[in-house]
């Protein structure tokens, strides 16, 4: 009698943990990138399409921006290649330092991905070098993916934590100074 | 039929065993620490393996002894006229011998710790370790900045010299174990652990990282190759050299590739203009016997097989595939080639 009513129950639990066990999959990590593009459009855009103040002229929309932006996994591998490629050198934490600051909402290139990936690849004036062919393209992307979550124009779930130089405190496993077990032998004759 | 087989898995076993004395075996020291470590394993192997006879011992004739008792008189007589008092001295006696090999298994552990931490220090070589996802910084250390050298994936010890480990993590915890030259330790990241070695046996071991640390944790292995104190001297020499400029057309233009490509963006050959310090130390990458933390052999098939698409040999890894023509990818193999 209550058999029909039990079945339905049964398959909407197991639908409900298909739906449930779907949702583990946050996105998809994409360890080759994109094939590189082909044709003049490779890079972007040339530094002559750009208007005075980051006007609404800009480099075209990017079908790859898409990948990149608000990707947790590519924005996480980006955060990791401000600091490898040294953009601390100049932006330091993102604040800015000699170069100017990327978190506030000034952008002088443009604050789209895409104009942020045409400023690292072609350079800019007084300062910024080109890197292109120096770092390869899907890490430009992911380096300006990140650069974008710094001034929180990324969605929360997909955005990384504070950097730990941007924390007022050392990170707990940093508190204890190094213990001195064996005195490491500084002055051994080789 | 029945010996053949215990014969048959006797042999197996023996074979099993034979396996063992490998370059990364626990149960093969090369060198102190894994001797004293092996000593203890031998004690608990014999306390326990005495103790689990025991054990069986008894279990077997209280079950023969309840067979008896179901074939003689009825259990309840015999419980009534069991012998209490002999039960309880074997009771005693056993809880002593639980306790004694305790004892002596404690006892045994600590000395061992005690001699692991006096080991010999005297003159040592001093050697910091970095772990990477998924590779070694291996640098050798020395007062005088001239005398220091940066290499990966492979560490050289003379015999009979101790060697100090400074051990360090850039980004997870991993872990550093050479199990023919000693025990595990990990590498924390913001402190520094440490590590002595005093290899004895000559020989080529294989280490491996022992602490999960990310999608590529098993393919994050080193060489140690320990040697006469003549060999590793002569080794150091040639480490401490920049690396040997292109003597060939192919080797110019590979450098070429190298330096004006993504290479050098994260690698540094030492005497080029390659000065990157995110990934391996490249200088004498053909001195050495593994790629990639152990990945693929050292070789032009190796190097073709890594440069053309390290991702699909260490997916997630974080060396990228760099799009390059057939021809830049041969010349920058010769170049990587040369640089002994």
């Amino acid at each position: 009698m209550s058999s029909p009513c039990r079945r339905l129950e049964r398959l909407a639990a197991a639908a409900l943990a298909a739906a449930l066990l779907a949702g583990c999959q946050r996105e998809t990590r994409d360890f080759h990138g994109p094939p590189p593009p082909s044709g003049p459009q490779a890079s972007g855009v040339s530094p002559s399409d750009l208007a005075a103040g980051g006007g609404p002229i800009g480099p075209p929309h990017d079908p790859r921006a898409a990948i990149y932006e608000d990707n947790a996994f590519h924005i996480g591998e980006g955060k990791r290649y401000y600091d490898w490629y040294n953009c601390y050198g100049c932006h330091a934490a993102g604040g800015g330092d000699i170069g100017p600051p990327l978190m506030d909402d000034q952008w002088i290139y443009g604050g789209s991905i895409e104009q942020i990936h045409a400023s690292i690849v072609e350079g800019r004036p007084n300062g910024m070098p080109s890197f292109r062919n120096k770092i390869p393209d899907d890490q430009v992307w992911e380096i300006a993916a990140y650069i974008r979550s710094m001034g929180g124009n990324v969605a929360k779930d997909a955005a990384p934590s504070r950097g730990d130089e941007l924390q007022s405190s050392l990170a707990k496993t940093q508190v204890k100074p190094t213990p001195a077990k064996p005195a490491a032998p500084t002055d051994q004759p080789r | 039929m029945r010996r053949a087989a215990a014969w048959l898995a006797m042999g197996m076993a023996g074979l099993a065993l034979a396996a063992c004395s490998g370059a990364q075996d626990s149960l093969n020291p090369a060198g102190d620490q894994a001797a004293h470590t092996q000593d203890v394993w031998r004690l608990m192997l014999i306390v326990c393996g005495a103790m689990y006879v025991l054990v069986m011992a008894f279990l077997g004739w209280a079950l023969w002894r309840a067979r008896r008792a179901l074939d003689g008189p009825p259990l309840e007589d015999a419980v009534k006229s069991s012998a209490d008092a002999p039960m309880r001295n074997a009771l005693v006696g056993w809880t002593a011998l639980i306790i004694l090999g305790l004892g002596v298994l404690a006892v045994g552990s600590f000395l061992v710790d005690r001699s692991l931490a006096r080991a010999d220090t005297k003159d040592a070589l001093h050697i910091k370790i970095t772990g990477n996802q998924w590779w070694w910084q291996v640098e050798y250390q020395d007062p005088d900045p001239s005398r220091q050298f940066t290499t990966a994936n492979e560490l050289h010890l003379p015999a009979n010299r101790p060697a100090i480990l400074e051990l360090a993590a850039q980004d997870v915890i991993h872990s550093f174990w050479i199990p023919n030259l000693a025990g595990k330790e990990d590498l924390i990241p913001g402190r520094t652990n440490w590590l002595t070695l005093n290899p004895r046996r000559i020989g080529v071991y294989r280490g491996q990282c022992a602490e999960f640390c990310g999608l590529q944790h098993a393919q994050m292995a080193l060489d140690a190759t320990v040697e006469d104190p003549q060999a590793f001297e002569a080794w150091r020499q040639a480490q401490l050299k920049p690396a040997p400029p292109p003597s060939n057309d192919a080797q110019v233009r590979g450098q070429g590739v190298f330096i004006n490509g993504a290479c050098g963006s994260c690698h540094e050959i030492a005497g080029s203009d390659a000065h990157g310090r995110t990934g391996p130390d490249l200088t004498h990458l053909a001195s050495r016997r593994k790629l990639a933390a152990g990945a693929l052999p050292v070789g032009r098939d190796g190097l073709i097989a890594w440069l053309h698409d390290p991702q699909a040999i260490k997916p997630g890894n974080h060396m990228p595939l760099v799009h390059m023509s057939d021809q830049d990818l041969n010349d920058l193999v010769a170049y990587l080639q040369s640089l002994s």
